[in-house]
């Protein structure tokens, strides 16, 4: 990945119906850098990271990309960017075999079957790779929310609570990507109520109030 | 960065297949909506009479407007699953345009709950004892217009995505745009029936089906942003 990425908010602003949820968020993060977004629940944190991926249009502000400004759905950013969202994104009729091959498709980067059977191994979930994901229980989804960002050669990663229902092995693992994703000059933006594994020098940090 | 297959082709093609093998994983559902389409048109026999000149009357409008029910009871499953599972996220926010990931998911929903419509009428119509070029003209009527069904569909599935009572809402927004689906649709048999040509209605039909080809991907996929925002 290129070493001079720059993803930039400034002043963005976001209402739910007629409250003003959060204003003036500023944030500047560069190739290898990592931002985390704390808050107390309702604060915005997911609603501001749904603006950060084009989801949601802000409701005032920015989000710029290479310093041009973006709107929802900008075709610029699709091609960048791997969200992992609250809901897990999993068919449950499918294994999760064919979950990470029907994902890395759809993205437009087909992957060879080992490369997903090693990112399920490194998830430690390749011995489970031919149950529905009907049969998985909720941590075990989540790792396959890793595998993904593991399959990914995307630059910016948004993650919403990727620690929710991960045991210490899991964010071990979590912790050994975001590391890998960052050396390679990646960036990313997660909210998390817990600390996130990851190395004090990359990270920033964006605290969002109480909703007013 | 790799080379990024972004053509509408191949995206109709992604949705097309995923959307086909989920439906063929969850095959309890889609035989629930077949089986509520048989026992329909089934009924309507039970309950009125059964002299054949009535049964040929009922017939042609039964088969139609069960059609129509069957085909709203499988619209839910177009969008709301992906939407309630992320899915849907993800689509939109892939590199391919959404336009024809839209497309390939109306495709999947019609081969997978209209053509077993489609396939079923003309053993249906057998009860209502309506006749070889009856039946004929039933079938091809019902196969141009259950994609049309499966397209209008699409665009009120979308736009009562995450609304509250989502279901109803859909019958009550999704029924009076298929009325004129079921008037040509029941038209052409009945032409066929007063021995006059139904080819005025089947082009009319096809006239239909091709307008919403054009258009409905556009609506749905817009409708399905707004969802997501």
């Amino acid at each position: 990945m290129a070493a001079d990425l720059l993803l930039e908010a400034r002043g963005v602003a976001a209402q739910r119906g007629h409250a003003t949820v959060f204003t003036g968020v500023h944030f500047a993060l560069r190739s290898g850098e990592a931002l985390v977004v704390r808050g107390p629940n309702g604060s915005g944190k997911t609603t501001l990271l749904r603006i950060v991926a084009g989801l949601t249009m802000p409701s005032g502000g920015e989000v710029r990309w290479q310093g041009d400004a973006m709107r929802a759905f900008d075709a610029r950013l699709r091609s960048v960017v791997a969200f992992n969202g609250h809901a897990p994104a999993l068919k449950d009729e499918l294994t999760a075999f064919e979950n990470l091959d029907a994902w890395t498709s759809l993205h437009g980067a087909p992957v060879s079957s080992d490369k997903i059977a090693e990112a399920l191994d490194s998830v430690a979930l390749s011995r489970r790779h031919r149950l529905p994901v009907r049969a998985l229980s909720q941590g075990q989804r989540r790792r396959i929310g890793l595998a993904r960002l593991a399959l990914c050669d995307r630059a910016l990663w948004i993650l919403d609570e990727p620690l929710t229902a991960l045991d210490a092995e899991a964010v071990d693992v979590l912790g050994e990507l975001l590391a890998r994703h960052l050396a390679a000059n990646g960036i990313c933006i997660a909210a998390s109520h817990q600390p996130l594994p990851l190395e004090a020098s990359r990270m920033k940090s964006l605290s969002l109030g109480e909703p007013s | 960065m790799s080379d990024v297959d972004a053509s509408p082709a191949s995206a109709i093609g992604w949705a097309l297949v995923r959307d086909v093998r989920v439906a063929l994983r969850s095959k309890g559902e889609l035989g629930v909506q077949l089986l509520f389409y048989v026992i329909v048109v089934s009924l309507f026999p039970l309950a009125t009479s059964p002299s054949r000149e009535v049964l040929a009357t009922l017939g042609p409008g039964v088969l139609w407007t069960t059609a129509l029910l069957a085909s709203l009871l499988s619209l839910p499953r177009l969008f709301a699953a992906d939407f309630h599972d992320g899915t849907l996220e993800q689509i939109a926010l892939s590199r391919r345009p959404l336009v024809a990931l839209v497309s390939g998911k109306v495709a999947a929903h019609w081969l997978t709950t209209g053509l077993p419509v489609v396939v079923m009428a003309p053993l249906l119509g057998a009860q209502y004892a309506l006749a070889a070029p009856v039946l004929g003209t039933l079938t091809l009527s019902l196969l141009l217009g259950t994609p049309i069904l499966s397209l209008l569909g699409a665009v009120g599935a979308a736009l009562t995505l995450g609304a509250r009572g989502g279901g109803s809402l859909l019958a009550l927004l999704v029924l009076p745009l298929y009325a004129p689906v079921l008037i040509f649709g029941a038209g052409a048999v009945d032409a066929v029936r007063a021995g006059v040509s139904a080819a005025p209605h089947l082009s009319l039909l096809g006239a239909g089906l091709l307008i919403a080809l054009v258009a409905v991907p556009f609506a749905a996929s817009a409708a399905v942003r707004i969802a997501l925002d």
